[in-house]
């Protein structure tokens, strides 16, 4: 327990910045330069002040930590409670360190609306912190959808050609999924009459046909967000579309929130309906990684291509989660960190040269190597962390996601492999096509290399994927307790039911 | 036999209201137009001051016999809808200004309109029903047509005229059906027929379906919905606003209360019909206006499905279903009332427009009047944090708490189809360059308006505990 609300303080911490920014005036050069560098602070204190959260986090403990519980609609029961456990930390932490790096990555690429801009980041922020800290079913809801509003105006807004339609099919896709959810949380609230999280877990008990069809809505909603096969759709215009930070953000926390939804509401709520449709998330999850690896093979977009593997990356995630062993689930939360981290990069290294040659296509670019070795550094460094090199961090998710994968069942580890080898195929055709070979276009000799501001963008990144990949203990361990409690108690849930049904 | 005069006092608001409109018309008469500023206001400070008055002492029982009802249901009911009119009075001399109607019969037309309002809100027997709405409904008329000179208004007071007649017909013709078998036109008399047996017989039950078909009339549900685009398009623009508002929350306050009160006993045959309503209501109100391309219109298809929201919530039938209703007309009201404040600020080159292309770029040239607008938009569309999410939660609880599972489902999906077009409008605001932008806005009260609704909603979303108290007291009047 802390004395003082620090979550509250991460969450809300961001929309000081953008209220900052909506009020300054002045002539424009002024406004830019000041939002700029508001959103900026801001969200690095935001990132300083999460850091506490992580140095005082209790990593021996399972149950949440940093909890801030107030009667929010006391009519409706619904309360406004705050907490973490060692599931959402890493999520929380990966949120606020994405967001400078957006901000210092649109610095010069975003030019028109900067202020607006600037507020739409910040405002996201403020709701994807909030949801990985919600521990009530109606907030968590609230920060869920309204992560929609900012991200439709920065893709409808800042984004390419067809980006129309791209944020009304992100938007409405996703809203779709949700919808289903909020009747399933309405359901859970009048069976416990109250849409406290933790009251959930205590006193939720649904017989198996009402978490048959609660569990379908919740996976509408997730399955969206993810996503997985054959609902994934949105995502490639959604990222072709945005604007580079955008995608960023999108791969790196947006996708997370699926993972995390059903880590945190499906599995632990519907124990039941969890381990009944384990095979259909199974099936679905094989699906979106050897379909969608070989979809991007045939990319000529290189966004679409990245996009293409977050789904196939994403399907190890599903697979890991719903295996329901240490491994798995630990695996797959590491992988989503790590995604959140790896595509994020690769994202943002689209963006470098896009914001050079404005243009994502493969065949635009060849030997850049020549001119720009600092870029093609980084670039590698990033494909091989994608592709799952030992001793980066897509390997350690990958790994452990696979080892549980084999102890469950053997033809889903074996079909999970595949993906290994066409995501190794794609990603280093991706990169060989736009680094390595002759530098023979003519638009291509003037590219300059990778200038400071675009260092200290990768820099944390970079280091970061490293420490992963190296030492996964110090994030792997803050994150055992919880994983361990969530296994025990779906674990005992489903024997329970057992015996129940034995002894009726 | 008692007169039935004893607690006439219960209604002081009425008769303030009627005795302060008669002055100010006796005003108006005798000073000509240039009265015309000076009434306007005047009749906004009567609607307020007969608001004040509804809580200042509040008190509750039956008057004239049992005629008239008041309690915490037709009082909460009434304010709203006297603060309703209140602004839109206020909202209108712009526009009629510029289209040189600028009457003083107008404000007091409307404060006719709202007296009727309400009658009928507080109508506790079936003649005062219909004396409550015709009041409304004939001065509703007169406004339609207002703007004289202009075709499309004449037109669209016309239609509304014959369909509203149609309409109050039926009303008449159900009641007298009701009369018959029940032996009493008082709510109460009604009641204890229905509860000692008449419930079974057929004439009531039709004479029940031709009440709730002339009350779904004039809540605009589906089916009986024609009127509203065309009304809503032909009208001038105030009066869209007026009718989006104050009519809609009394004619769905009486019907509450007429379900709700007589009629309970009937509680599983009226609901099926007002399932269907919402049902149909809500996807008609999210599908008719995908295409939309004028604001006014698009605006009356938000009305139709918004009231099929309402009528979810009083499908319900329970305390939660009603609270739900309170609690969304409210925030219903505010959001329209912004709506309209900034399609009342739509000019181009000093004339007013009203397609949604012309807010292309508004984001640009009217940052605060669009992020109004998204606000709004957003809120309409049910998205949270926004207040309209409260308000479809609320109605969506008490539908599952009722198993009315396949209506909310029905429900949320409209509502994603729905949310297509409250998009649009966004997408048009920011993500389109507009070749010509809009003039820019001075200073008005619709700005104000605009401004303090999108405070007011902002507020409802991050505290919406308020205002489900004040549900929660008036769904209380009901069930006791």
């Amino acid at each position: 327990m802390s004395s003082w609300p620090i979550l509250s303080l991460v969450t809300f911490l961001p929309l000081v910045g953008a209220v900052f920014c909506l009020v300054v005036n002045g002539p424009k050069e002024a406004v830019d330069r000041n939002c700029r560098s508001a959103a900026l602070i801001t969200s690095l204190v935001t990132f300083l002040v999460s850091l506490l959260l992580w140095v005082r986090f209790d990593p021996t403990k399972a149950g949440f930590q940093f909890e801030e519980k107030l009667a929010w609609v006391p009519a409706l029961n619904i309360g406004y409670h705050m907490g973490i456990d060692g599931i959402s930390l890493f999520f929380v932490l990966l949120s606020t360190l994405l967001t400078p790096i957006c901000i210092l990555a649109s610095w010069e690429s975003v030019q028109v609306r900067v202020k607006e801009y600037m507020v739409a980041f910040l405002v996201l922020e403020t709701f994807m912190v909030g949801m990985f800290c919600a521990l009530d079913l109606a907030l968590f809801y609230i920060f869920f959808e309204g992560v929609l509003i900012p991200m439709f105006l920065i893709i409808g807004v800042w984004g390419g050609k067809r980006r129309v339609y791209a944020a009304f099919k992100f938007f409405l896709y996703t809203l779709l999924g949700s919808v289903l959810m909020l009747l399933a949380i309405i359901a859970v609230y009048w069976q416990i009459g109250t849409t406290d999280l933790p009251t959930a877990f205590e006193k939720l008990q649904l017989s198996f046909q009402w978490q048959f069809w609660l569990w379908l809505a919740f996976f509408a909603s997730f399955a969206v967000k993810v996503p997985m096969w054959p609902v994934h759709t949105w995502l490639p215009d959604a990222h072709v579309e945005a604007p580079t930070a955008g995608s960023v953000i999108l791969a790196g926390v947006l996708l997370k929130m699926g993972g995390y939804g059903f880590i945190r509401f499906s599995v632990p709520m519907f124990p039941e309906a969890t381990q009944y449709f384990a095979p259909l998330v199974f099936g679905l999850s094989i699906v979106a990684v050897i379909y969608t690896s070989l979809v991007a093979l045939v990319q000529e977009d290189m966004k679409k291509l990245i996009a293409y593997s977050s789904v196939a990356h994403m399907g190890f995630v599903t697979i890991g989660v719903f295996v329901m062993n240490m491994q798995g689930v630990q695996g797959a939360i590491f992988q989503m960190l790590s995604h959140g981290i790896v595509s994020a990069a690769l994202f943002l290294c689209v963006g470098v040269v896009y914001d050079r040659l404005h243009t994502r296509e493969i065949e635009a670019y060849g030997g850049l190597v020549h001119r720009m070795p600092r870029y093609a550094f980084v670039f590698l460094f990033f494909t091989l962390a994608s592709v799952g090199l030992p001793g980066l961090s897509g390997f350690v998710g990958e790994f452990l996601v696979l080892i549980g994968a084999f102890k469950a069942n053997t033809w889903v580890a074996f079909l999970a492999a595949t993906g290994l080898i066409l995501g190794a195929a794609y990603a280093l055709l991706l990169y060989r096509r736009v680094v390595f070979g002759a530098l023979t276009k003519d638009s291509l000799k003037a590219m300059l290399d990778m200038n400071r501001r675009e260092i200290a963008v990768f820099l944390p990144l970079v280091l970061l994927t490293l420490w992963m990949g190296i030492y996964p203990n110090s994030f792997l361990d803050p994150m055992a307790p919880a994983v361990d409690k969530l296994i025990g108690d779906y674990n005992a849930a489903l024997k329970l039911a057992r015996t129940a049904s034995l002894h009726p | 036999m008692t007169i039935g005069l004893e607690h006439w006092t219960l209604a002081r608001p009425e008769i303030f209201l009627a005795v302060a409109t008669a002055l100010l018309l006796l005003y108006g008469v005798l000073r000509g137009e240039v009265a015309t500023a000076f009434i306007s206001v005047a009749a906004s400070v009567a609607l307020v001051a007969t608001a004040v008055l509804l809580f200042m002492p509040y008190r509750e029982g039956t008057a004239f016999a049992t005629l008239f009802i008041t309690d915490r249901l037709t009082t909460t009911m009434k304010a709203l809808v006297l603060v309703g009119a209140a602004i839109s009075i206020l909202m209108s001399r712009a526009y009629f200004e510029r289209v040189r109607a600028w009457r003083f019969e107008y404000p007091l037309i409307v404060s006719l309109a709202t007296l009727g309002m309400m009658l009928m809100i507080s109508a506790n027997d079936l003649m005062s029903l219909y004396v409550g709405l015709e009041l409304q409904s004939l001065a509703l008329y007169v406004i339609a047509a207002f703007h004289r000179d202009s075709v499309r208004s004449t037109e669209a007071g016309v239609k509304y005229f014959v369909l509203g007649s149609v309409a109050s017909g039926m009303l008449l013709f159900g009641s007298s059906l009701i009369y018959g078998f029940c032996g009493g036109t008082s709510f109460v008399q009604i009641s204890q027929a229905l509860l000692a047996g008449k419930a079974g017989e057929i004439g009531t039950v039709i004479g029940l379906v031709f009440v709730v078909a002339g009350l779904a009339f004039k809540v605009s549900a589906v089916p009986f919905h024609m009127w509203t685009p065309d009304v809503y398009e032909g009208a001038p623009t105030p009066v869209t606003a007026l009718f989006a508002v104050a009519p809609k929350i009394a004619a769905i306050s009486l019907l509450v209360s007429v379900l709700m009160g007589p009629f309970k006993p009937l509680f599983p045959q009226w609901q099926q019909i007002i399932v269907a309503a919402a049902i149909l209501s809500m996807a008609w109100g999210a599908f008719a206006a995908l295409r939309q391309p004028n604001i006014k219109r698009l605006m009356a298809y938000s009305s139709i499905g918004n009231v099929g929201y309402v009528l979810l919530g009083l499908a319900a039938g329970t305390e939660r279903g009603i609270q739900a209703v309170v609690f969304y007309l409210a925030i219903y009201m505010v959001m329209t009332l912004g709506v309209f404040a900034i399609i009342l600020m739509m000019k181009r080159r000093d004339i007013m427009v009203e397609s949604i292309s012309d807010l292309a770029g508004l984001g640009r040239s009217h940052p605060m009047l669009a992020l109004a607008m998204l606000i709004f938009m957003f809120s309409m569309a049910g998205i949270p944090p926004l207040a309209g999410f409260w308000g479809k939660l609320y109605i969506f609880m008490a539908a599952v708490e009722a198993r009315l599972f396949w209506p909310a489902i029905l429900g949320v999906l409209a509502s994603v189809v729905a949310s297509y077009y409250y998009l649009r409008i966004v997408k048009v605001m920011y993500f389109d360059e507009g070749t010509e932008t809009l003039d820019p806005t001075t200073f008005s009260v619709n700005r104000v308006v605009a401004f303090v609704t999108a405070l007011l909603l902002a507020v409802f979303s991050l505290a919406p505990q308020p205002l489900s108290l004040i549900a929660e007291a008036a769904a209380k009047g009901l069930f006791r």
